[in-house]
């Protein structure tokens, strides 16, 4: 029975940490641009598919960095032709504009790489078990939550270190005073915005190596990455973080107890936290409102 | 003024006779009760988005528990058609009552998020809550009983949801005309102010939360009533989105654009899905297109028109 626990809860680990890459990024979108990134978990999906089709080419190491600045590419055309023309406008229309963006993109990737799953090749070293009695511990698993942590710690490092970073952290702040001391913030909406994307990517195809492929592969992902910033608090990375892998262990600990409520359990939190602390585990009071 | 009443006395005739002729323009009259449905959900939703300024994105929720509440009674309890679609709306309005002040603990955006949040809760219970529900395949095992002796054919189904169309437009129209339609448009005017003001701001946007769930409950139960199904894309977010672009499609500023709006998504869906298996790829251009190039909706577009 406790095996069974570890095993579910380890499961959420990893889950969570796909969550909590989707969530930074969402939460990096959702600080400068002010934008609700619906199309997030397409994305998400569009990488892993783009790594699909690299790993004949350049293995399985090379798609997990091409295809995210691929991802980040298209991003960055989206932001220009469709995003950028909204910023001054209500949040209503940028979050129905990334919601009909995100239809587009389910229909496309069906229509060119079927809606059939399709496996990613992962190295084979990664799939070993390191040990007999816990099984389900394997080289990618801890693999994922590594790099889930290791690039939460490099982003955080970029923001606290590098003058990108220091100037989306003041846009963030006010974005009309770094306007006005010569920033040009339209540049670093779109570089936020492709950073944003890049995370979702590196989600996706983390998520595609354990999971597998779908057009539809950022759909179950999106919901609890909102949730996760609701609990972590909006503007928090280390919240964003904490509140992925924080829903994926306790939804995993309740697949081993009551399987149906694993979703919903999820929400629950959220539901818990909105009541008790509204700004949520990191959050800063009065943030977007 | 006297270009409006024409308007809508040509509205109100067409209305009153689409089982006439919905069959000579291609339609047919299921389409137009889907119309009227979806038409008094987004009205309903529009209360809160475009009349109180809360922008939900979770209020499928409350149009699929109206068409579960609907359904189930049907199901299990009665064979009252008007009895199960009041239970329905109450189900739907009572969440909303409930849900509404959780969800204004925050605003703006991050208000948004939470509605999409707490909508997808009650999604997951219908999936998974198999045993009640139906699960994935949705609820089926009902049908829509005779009202009053008469049996609810599409033709005088349609007619009774006109008739609940027309109620839930006066009941919205009512409440947008007293002191607490005022106070809702002065919230989306100027929140601040009316904080100084000593008007408990939270409160107000939560009782137009529960309004417009109930609104949309209703729409949901006349919708599985419509199917004799209710599926759990019925409280999906997606769904929450199509309301959503119906009211902003049609003028969210304005108290008919909704309906303006659903004819237009609910006849585009149809008509694309029928040609393409890419009816998504359209639908998302619909989305896409008319947010950059008509924000104001139909309706805004030409009033704004006619006044310059």
């Amino acid at each position: 029975m406790l095996l069974d626990v570890i095993f579910n809860a380890f499961n959420g680990l990893i889950v969570g940490s796909f969550y909590a890459l989707m969530a930074i990024g969402l939460s990096l979108i959702l600080g400068l641009n002010g934008v609700i990134n619906f199309a997030h978990g397409g994305f998400m999906a569009l990488a892993a598919y783009f790594a699909f089709t690299l790993v004949p080419y350049v293995g399985f190491w090379g798609a997990l960095i091409i295809a995210p600045l691929l991802a980040g590419a298209v991003g960055y055309a989206v932001e220009q032709l469709i995003i950028r023309r909204l910023y001054l406008r209500d949040p209503l229309y940028s979050l129905l504009a990334t919601f009909g963006l995100a239809l587009i993109m389910q229909d496309l990737m069906r229509t060119i790489w079927g809606a059939q799953g399709l496996p990613l090749a992962i190295p084979d070293f990664l799939n070993q078990p390191v040990s007999e009695v816990y099984f389900f511990v394997t080289g990618y698993r801890i693999f994922v939550v590594a790099l889930a942590i290791l690039s939460t710690g490099a982003l955080f490092a970029v923001l606290r270190y590098t003058r990108l970073g220091v100037r989306i952290r003041a846009g963030n702040a006010d974005l009309e005073t770094i306007a006005a001391l010569g920033v040009n913030i339209y540049l670093l909406r779109s570089a936020n915005f492709v950073l944003g994307i890049m995370f979702a990517g590196l989600a996706g195809i983390l998520a595609a190596g354990q999971l597998g492929l779908t057009p539809t592969m950022g759909d179950s992902l999106i919901m609890p990455s909102f949730v996760a910033i609701v609990v972590g608090g909006v503007g928090s990375l280390l919240g964003s973080l904490l509140g992925g892998l924080i829903i994926g262990v306790a939804s995993g600990i309740t697949t081993a107890f009551y399987p149906a409520a694993s979703e919903v359990v999820i929400y629950l939190i959220m539901g818990v936290m909105l009541i008790v602390r509204p700004r949520g585990l990191f959050g800063q009071e009065g943030l977007f409102e | 003024m006297n270009r409006d009443k024409i308007v809508m006395s040509v509205t109100a005739v067409l209305l009153l006779t689409v089982p006439f002729w919905a069959g000579y323009v291609g339609g047919y009259t299921d389409l137009a009760s889907r119309v009227l449905i979806y038409a008094l959900a987004a009205m309903g939703l529009n209360l809160l988005l475009g009349f109180t300024g809360g922008l939900s994105f979770g209020h499928a929720a409350y149009f699929g528990l109206g068409a579960y509440g609907t359904g189930l009674m049907l199901d299990y309890e009665t064979s009252n058609t008007l009895l199960a679609l009041l239970v329905g709306t109450l189900t739907g309005g009572l969440a909303a009552l409930m849900l509404g002040p959780i969800a204004v603990r925050r605003r703006g955006i991050y208000f948004s998020m939470i509605t999409i949040a707490i909508g997808q809760m009650f999604y997951f219970i219908a999936v998974r809550w198999n045993s009640v529900t139906g699960g994935e395949d949705g609820l089926t095992g009902f049908s829509r009983q005779p009202v009053f002796g008469l049996p609810l054919n599409s033709t005088q189904f349609y007619y009774m949801v006109l008739f609940f169309f027309i109620v839930g437009a006066l009941l919205l129209w009512t409440i947008l005309n007293s002191p607490l339609g005022h106070t809702f448009v002065a919230i989306r005017e100027n929140q601040k102010r009316l904080t100084f003001l000593g008007i408990r701001v939270d409160r107000y946007v939560a009782l137009s939360f529960a309004i417009s769930g109930l609104v949309c409950a209703l729409a949901g139960g006349l919708n599985a009533l419509l199917d004799n199904f209710a599926s759990p894309d019925d409280l999906r977010y997606t769904l929450s989105g199509d309301f959503l672009i119906i009211a902003v499609l049609g003028g969210m500023r304005n108290f008919w654009g909704p309906l303006v709006g659903a004819a237009i998504f609910v006849l585009v869906q149809n008509y694309v899905s029928a040609i393409t298996q890419n009816w998504m790829t359209v639908i998302g251009l619909v989305f896409v297109l008319s947010v950059i190039f008509f924000p104001l909706g139909v309706l805004g577009f030409f009033r704004r028109r006619s006044e310059t």
